[in-house]
């Protein structure tokens, strides 16, 4: 579950990339379609193919706020196959995961990705991945603050827990006093952000051939990253630095013409610290992450931190209830709309999470997030269930207000909407 | 957790005869109910590491049918509770999630659960014992491995059952999060092997059976049934579990066993 309300954003790939990942995606479903179970391809390499099909309908309660956004209905289809070899036992292993949306609307979000291409080779106490990867930090539920190595895929939801695919060379070493990770990360990826004709952005649209880096090397920067990850008795500690691209990008308003104003995008140089922090303590989840990051134009601090608290069988049923509640803390504090800074600099989320354990796995996610220092808040239900064997429903309502014209909320006043999914998985 | 081997688990014969000799006072059948348990314990020590899949196929009232796939890897570790990997490829949309498991005679489980759509490996709350297993009749403490200092036991006689003269044990759960008052064991006086469990509900009426069959003998030691099946009394529902491809010391060790190997799990 995450509510968090990341500014939105994009950047699509080059239109040749962008072919040749639709093919691989099509082409690959459409191969794995038949013979869905794994088969031998050599005689001591195994292979798998999974993956799945999503149909997706948005419907926008209200007009909307700027001319060229579409007015109620989105559609949208996405593929995401994933190939799988492993040899030598699976000591050695390659995954390939293509990932193409078609969108009725949006042309920014009509696009492919390759999530994953990659080698992994498992030693005893080490392991080297060596391709296009994603790996995930952190562990709060409304906020990804350290969450740092991969891009976020803005135009694939509102939520930003969806990421590009990222290149990497990582090392990962299996030590007594914990698991030390060292990447080097060669290639940048710009974040993709809603094109004119998409909703879920503020009035500027992203102008996603108008980019600037602070490195002279551009695009192709190497990024490093290390990290010590480690498990003592309930407490789940990790920390980091990291050297290289800022993901986010400082936008700015540019004048195209005379008429026609969009944002231009800067991508920094920076140097975070990240740390997070869960103490699992019976019933409770204790989550805590902390960033400190430097850049020319600014240094600051940020935390996200809470808890989570599980009933089990409430209602003598065979339900759970977790109950969450969250708080973000900016050191910029509050920024008028367009300048530099957070969100989330004072902001309290609350959320329940509702398990049926039922034979269709059965779950309700309700979240609402309100900022305490003006009148904004953010509300969202995620009801998912599933049908047969292979297909899930989810049922999404996003709702998002503020009173306050600073606040890039009330630049999305008019963006509640709901979505129905129903995905097919093989 | 979610080791099916309800009588395996990693506990030296010493603190065996610790768990025998610090508890006095015990009434006749009280002793006997422990020794007894002991005894099925002690029996299938030293298996080291096991690997096998499993099949659940859970029905409903209506006869409908939902298949689970999961793949298991298990460790037994001296004087502690098993490490455990539990992969699961079926239903396909829960396909590449991996749940690592660090069991504990009396403390707390650890317990990670490894996401795969986000990456993210949780660590999760290990409180949750008497919940559904992946929406079937098996709780997760029904899966978890037997610890002789779990319970406090009871001999109540002997039964036939499955043509086999069986001990009849009854036992008390220690842990408060338990969803049992209590559960009624049978065990064959030959083998030491379970073959019929009742589970009695938190208001002491009778909720699930549990019925072993077809047990198997591996590494000329230790006993696995290859079919399990749970029927719970009082709401119709059954969960079947089918055991294939069971494989003793195949030479897994901790480092199969760590954030790496559970994002890395197939």
């Amino acid at each position: 579950m995450h509510l968090s309300l990341s500014k939105e954003l994009g950047k699509r790939l080059p239109n040749s990339m962008k072919s040749s990942v639709l093919m691989m995606a099509v082409g690959a479903s459409l191969l794995l379609s038949n013979p869905l179970c794994a088969n031998d391809v050599a005689s001591d390499v195994e292979f798998e193919a999974s993956g799945n099909i999503a149909i997706e309908q948005r419907y926008f309660f209200d007009e909307a706020l700027y001319p060229e956004q579409l007015s109620h209905s989105q559609t949208s289809l996405s593929v995401e196959p994933e190939l799988y070899w492993q040899w030598n036992d699976g000591s050695d292993s390659v995954i390939f995961t293509p990932f193409y949306r078609l969108d009725s609307h949006d042309n920014n979000r009509t696009h492919g990705d390759i999530r994953e291409l990659a080698y992994i080779h498992a030693s005893d106490d080490w392991e080297l991945r060596v391709g296009i990867r994603k790996e995930f930090w952190g562990v709060t539920e409304f906020q990804h603050l350290v969450d740092v190595i991969n891009q976020t895929d803005g135009v694939e939801d509102f939520d930003g827990e969806d990421k590009l695919g990222q290149q990497m060379i990582n090392l990962s070493v299996v030590n007594d006093w914990g698991i030390v990770d060292v990447f080097l990360l060669p290639g940048f990826r710009e974040r993709t952000y809603a094109g004119s004709e998409g909703r879920l952005r503020g009035p500027l649209v992203v102008d996603e051939n108008n980019v600037s880096y602070e490195s002279s090397a551009g695009q192709k920067h190497l990024d490093l990253a290390v990290r010590w990850a480690h498990s003592v008795g309930d407490f789940d500690l990790g920390a980091y630095w990291f050297h290289g691209t800022n993901r986010e990008a400082y936008l700015s308003p540019f004048a195209q013409s005379s008429e026609q104003l969009s944002l231009q995008q800067y991508y920094s140089q920076m140097d975070q610290l990240g740390v997070d922090v869960q103490a699992t303590l019976g019933d409770w989840l204790w989550k805590f992450e902390g960033i400190h990051r430097s850049t020319t134009l600014e240094d600051f601090w940020a935390t996200q931190a809470g808890f989570e608290y599980s009933f089990v069988g409430v209602f003598d049923s065979n339900l759970d209830l977790g109950l969450l509640m969250e708080h973000s803390w900016d050191s910029r504090g509050e920024v008028a709309l367009g300048a530099q800074g957070s969100l989330m600099q004072n902001d309290l989320f609350v959320g329940a999470r509702l398990a049926f354990n039922d034979m269709q796995s059965s779950e309700l996610l309700m979240g609402l997030g309100s900022d305490l220092d003006h009148n904004a808040f953010s509300f969202m239900i995620e009801a998912s269930r599933r049908f047969g064997d292979n297909f899930i429903a989810s049922f999404d309502v996003r709702l998002l207000q503020s009173n306050d014209e600073n606040d890039l909320l009330y630049t999305l006043s008019n963006d509640d909407h709901a979505q129905l999914s129903l995905a097919w998985y093989f | 957790m979610l080791t099916k081997k309800i009588l395996v688990s990693a506990i030296s014969a010493l603190s065996l005869t610790l768990a025998s000799n610090a508890v006095f006072a015990l009434s006749a059948e009280e002793q006997k109910g422990l020794d007894i348990s002991v005894e099925a314990k002690k029996r299938d020590l030293g298996w080291q590491d096991s690997t096998a899949d499993m099949l659940m196929l859970l029905r409903n009232q209506q006869g409908q049918e939902s298949i689970r796939e999961i793949k298991m890897k298990s460790l037994e570790v001296d004087n502690d509770g098993d490490k455990s990997l539990t992969i699961f490829n079926k239903p396909r949309d829960v396909k590449g999630t991996a749940f690592l498991s660090f069991s504990h005679p009396v403390d707390a489980d650890d317990q990670w659960l490894f996401l795969p759509a986000l990456k993210r490996v949780k660590r999760i709350s290990s409180r949750n014992k008497s919940g559904p297993f992946m929406g079937s009749e098996f709780a997760f403490e029904d899966l978890s491995s037997f610890e002789v200092e779990k319970y406090s036991y009871k001999y109540l006689g002997v039964e036939e059952v499955n043509g086999l003269t069986n001990f009849k044990v009854e036992q008390y759960p220690v842990d408060e999060n338990s969803g049992y008052t209590r559960r009624i064991v049978w065990l064959d006086t030959l083998e030491y092997r379970i073959h019929k469990i009742d589970f009695y509900d938190r208001k002491d009426s009778l909720l699930k059976t549990l019925t072993f069959s077809d047990y198997k003998q591996y590494l000329a030691k230790h006993w696995r049934a290859d079919s399990q099946e749970m029927i719970n009394h009082q709401n119709g529902k059954s969960t079947e579990l089918k055991w294939s491809n069971y494989n003793f010391k195949t030479g897994l060790s901790d480092s199969d066993f760590n954030r790496n190997s559970l994002k890395r799990a197939r």
